[in-house]
């Protein structure tokens, strides 16, 4: 169906987008203002970007935080597209609800409880705060989401393509390399995605977690923060609002080409 | 086909969730039964193994729900949860209002447009929580970009007081929250089949009576979604009281943070976090069994 | 191995000399309470092409995933060349399956789909390339070896899955309801296919599918089955003209059945009484019948002979009214109303031209056949 907006649509959605939008655009209009001052705009500038990338604790933030997002999301994109696959094809076995529900409920579950629940665990076992607690922390929250993700892919993956490659001659796990996770890439992909998106975002549970040497990005934008506007996390934030800005344009386009190939093949397919 | 690479593939996820979430949450329920100490660690009994089972017999004798009659007791906890549970009913509210005519006007929008809107939605989702409710402070604040704004235009003479109360809290919830509360209901209306409203306005209905008698009530599901979507996490919320409220708004996330940490009364906080589970675990089988039925009537 | 030369007629089953290439021993299956396999005790011969016929939900996949490996017997024994399939995972069974979607692995070419099976197999490396050109020829697919899954038609998708099944010469090929997506005109080329190709390659199929005339056309043996249990085992003309059931002569092709009771027998000619005031049916039948029992007697409607003035000489002869007539271009079915309401079916080769029919609609007719033409059922 070919629709054009109608007023009504049209005013909704304008309005609607630059709610969702002005905020951000301000905040990077104001990380070029040479004013210390956020809400007075005096002239054009670049010395907070300046500023910033000669903070030390920034950079070393900066790093903690990449360094946990990394390894914690790929832990996570491993173990939960394991569970995600228990979850769909090891059929019953004993404790499948308890296993689903812990898959689960850290998706609903507040953060500050998540925080505080697995602090205490490092507490009673006696392990050290730092960057190895923020991971395994992060790895555990995320994985769920990863787990999410990859079994919304599976329910909708065909049986009989793994049954297949059994019936050819492949073991189980060589059925799962050889056909399941070639197949379901891309959702494993974009579970890693958002679990890397999730680490780097996470305030909460790291600042339970994490110890007096390990600060990571968004706690040091927070203690900022608290203490009022600053232009140096305007930057960051036009940084990060860029980076993340591209990745999704570029998906997205990606993805509208690869269907727009797959529309062709499939027309040229019933011509022959 | 039972052997050992499906255990192993059982075992891994299952020891791992088990040990990293599922004891943790023991631990927490066994401190809020325990009293508060001034020693590392800050509470009493610990539990000693080494005495064997009078060990156990004595340790769990000494529990006792002391914090929890405490919190019922202290009017500082149940306004925080009252105040929580108020604050998060009502910006979900109109998180709904102000998201309802933007997934209407997507669904409705023309098919080349739908990629676009729709990753326009996803977008702020990608971008930093902190960073998206961090540029309220800019815009809130008394000498703000709303402030100058509303007085330029000769609105207002003096400068209105918005960040650090309430109001800031509602409106960072409402933009935080607002995708969760867009996609679930525009997947809803996108669904719906257009032939239907010109079914209804066939056999008499005016436009907006066919809204009402149609499609609002065949987006309901999608409403439903989304308004516990943003009501549960909203709930707990810790990130936008801290930086919008204020110290005057009262949130129970906040409390339990500061009850830990300021107080390092670790029994209390542990009691806080138990009660805001139970709390809540209805809003959260009411949308479990909300999304069963749609995957029911989607069969 | 069997020589047409030697033996014009393939009838590996009534040969007791002949081993069986798999047998079912009293096999059953169940899900829970529900039975989906009943006891069932059937042989297959090499190079036969057996089919599984029967309605959704009869057990035939079931039957069929059972020799692939998906699933086991809850009780019985099935053995393949005499060896005992349960110990054995689908990746090690001499069995190679052609699945009902096709399951073509979306990721791989078709020459990669083909090769996939043989890549897994004791086959030495550099012997597979001319193995799946040999596949890729024989279903006549060398054109589209680089294309993937996607970029081909839905019956060449067919064929590429029948060719991946095949490289890997298995014992046993198990077919799916193969031609169950295609379209009518190509499901009929392809059945001519799938028999040519057997034949070629001498492998034994065994074919599951509800369509009853897809089971004729390819089968040397089809075997009726319902709810989990087998109705009849028996080449497609026995099954067609012979049928051990009513069931059977219902669910295969068109049948008029009439209930009766059985009277005078002499031999193997027997009477049926079935309406007041009407001479009985003359029929034939195989065994001896208590007289005053109920039977049933089944006749094929092109085995009735329609005719507006009364026949001489036929075995039976039955008048009637036409109710309906249906034009199906060769053929027409003319639907006669007889004594008590029945309706008998009666079909006639159109020889000559729609204007020239000198029957029509409310026309008095008789209807007659021959004592051998129908059969009778006794359940």
């Amino acid at each position: 169906m070919n629709r054009r907006f109608s007023w009504f649509n049209a005013t909704s959605l304008t309005l609607g987008f630059a709610f969702l939008y002005l905020p951000i655009v301000i905040l990077v209009i104001y990380s070029f203002n040479a004013s210390k001052l956020v809400t007075v705009w005096g002239g054009f500038s670049t010395k907070w970007y300046g500023e910033l990338f000669g903070d030390q604790a920034f950079l070393d933030a900066a790093w903690v935080t990449l360094k946990v997002a990394l390894v914690s999301s790929t832990a996570a994109t491993v173990l939960g597209t394991m569970a995600a696959y228990v979850l769909m094809r090891a059929g019953r076995f004993a404790g499948r609800t308890l296993f689903s529900g812990m898959i689960y409920a850290p998706l609903v579950m507040p953060e500050v409880i998540l925080g505080l629940a697995m602090l205490l665990l490092f507490i009673a076992i006696g392990l050290d705060r730092g960057v190895l607690t923020i991971i395994l922390a992060h790895t555990t929250f995320t994985m769920c989401f990863v787990s999410v993700v990859v079994s919304s892919r599976l329910v909708t993956f065909d049986k009989s393509l793994e049954e297949a490659a059994l019936d050819l001659g492949c073991t189980p796990f060589d059925a799962f390399r050889s056909v399941t996770l070639p197949i379901i890439a891309p959702a494993v992909i974009s579970g890693w995605l958002l679990a890397f998106t999730l680490s780097l975002d996470d305030l909460v549970i790291s600042q339970f977690v994490a110890g007096p040497s390990s600060t990571t990005l968004p706690m040091k934008v927070f203690s900022s923060v608290r203490l009022g506007v600053n232009p140096q996390i305007n930057a960051l934030s036009t940084i990060l609002i860029s980076i993340v800005t591209i990745g999704v344009i570029t998906a997205s386009l990606v993805s509208k080409r690869q269907i727009a190939q797959q529309r062709a093949d499939e027309q040229a397919a019933v011509r022959t | 086909m039972f052997n050992f690479r499906r255990l192993f593939l059982i075992l891994t996820p299952y020891l791992w969730l088990g040990f990293f979430f599922l004891i943790p949450f023991v631990i927490v329920l066994k401190i809020s039964l325990s009293d508060y100490a001034v020693s590392i660690p800050p509470y009493t009994p610990l539990l000693d193994l080494s005495a064997g089972w009078e060990g156990i017999k004595s340790f769990v004798g000494e529990l006792d729900f002391e914090n929890f009659t405490f919190l019922a007791g202290d009017p500082l906890y149940y306004t925080a949860y009252l105040s929580s549970l108020k604050i998060a009913a009502i910006s979900t509210f109109f998180t709904l209002l102000v998201a309802y005519p933007i997934a209407y006007g997507m669904a409705q929008a023309p098919d080349e447009w739908r990629p676009t809107l729709m990753m326009l939605v996803i977008l702020p989702f990608w971008t930093s929580f902190l960073i998206r409710v961090y540029s309220w402070i800019g815009i809130l604040s008394n000498e703000g970009f709303l402030n100058q704004t509303l007085m330029w235009l000769g609105i207002i003479d003096t400068p209105l007081v918005i960040l650090n109360t309430s109001t800031a809290v509602y409106i960072g919830i409402v933009y935080a929250y607002l995708p969760f509360m867009i996609l679930p209901i525009y997947s809803a209306l996108e669904k719906l089949d257009g032939s239907l409203i010109e079914a209804a306005e066939d056999l008499g209905c005016s436009k907006m009576s066919a809204f009402w008698l149609v499609t609002l009530p065949l987006s309901r599901p999608g409403i439903i979604a989304g308004c516990f979507l943003v009501f549960i996490p909203a709930l707990g919320e810790f990130v936008i009281p801290s930086i919008l409220g204020g110290t005057t708004t009262l949130m129970i996330g906040k409390t339990l943070y500061e009850e830990f940490f300021s107080n390092r009364d670790w029994p209390v906080a542990s009691a806080v976090a138990v009660v805001l589970l139970l709390i809540l675990i209805i809003p959260i089988i009411l949308f479990q069994r909300n999304e069963q039925k749609q995957r029911e009537a989607g069969q | 191995m069997a020589q047409p030369a030697n033996r014009p007629v393939f009838a590996p089953w009534n040969d007791p000399k002949e081993k069986p290439l798999i047998q079912f021993q009293n096999v059953s299956k169940r899900f829970g309470e529900f039975t989906a396999i009943d006891n069932i005790t059937l042989d297959i011969f090499r190079r036969e092409f057996f089919a599984l016929l029967g309605p959704s939900g009869c057990g035939k996949t079931t039957l069929m995933r059972m020799l692939a490996g998906f699933e086991t017997p809850t009780e019985g024994k099935i053995l393949l060349d005499g060896v005992d399939l349960a110990p054995i995972p689908p990746n090690k069974r001499e069995t190679n399956m052609m699945f009902q979607s096709y399951a073509l692995f979306p990721h791989l070419s078709v020459w990669e789909n083909i090769a996939f099976g043989l890549k897994r197999s004791d086959m030495p490396k550099d012997k597979i390339p001319a193995r799946v050109e040999e596949m890729l020829r024989l279903t006549r697919l060398e054109k589209f070896a680089k294309r993937k899954p996607h970029q081909i038609s839905g019956g060449q998708r067919q064929r590429v899955a029948l060719a991946r099944s095949l490289a890997k010469a298995p014992k046993l090929l198990l077919l799916d309801e193969p031609l169950g997506a295609l379209d009518k005109k190509l499901r009929q080329d392809t059945q001519f296919e799938l028999m040519d190709i057997q034949e070629k390659t001498g492998t034994t199929f065994v074919i599951v599918t509800h369509d009853q005339e897809e089971a004729m056309t390819v089968a040397s043996r089809v075997a009726v089955m319902d709810h989990g249990k087998m109705i009849q085992v028996d080449t497609p003309d026995k099954i067609y003209e012979m049928p051990n059931s009513v069931y059977v002569a219902d669910f295969i092709g068109d049948v008029n059945i009439v209930e009766g009771k059985a009277a005078a027998q002499a031999g193997d000619k027997l009477t049926i009484n079935w309406a007041e005031g009407q001479p009985a049916i003359n029929a034939t039948s195989a065994g001896p019948l208590t007289a005053g029992s109920t039977v049933h007697f089944a006749i094929r409607p092109e085995k009735v002979a329609i005719a507006r003035d009364k026949p001489e000489g036929r075995a039976n002869v039955i008048a009637g009214k036409v109710h309906d007539i249906a034009y199906l271009g060769n053929i027409s079915t003319y639907k006669v109303r007889v004594a008590g309401g029945l309706m008998i079916k009666a079909q006639v080769a159109n020889e000559r031209r729609l204007s020239r029919r000198d029957i029509t609609w409310e026309d008095d007719v008789w209807l007659s056949f021959t004592d051998t033409a129908g059969v009778v059922l006794l359940k």
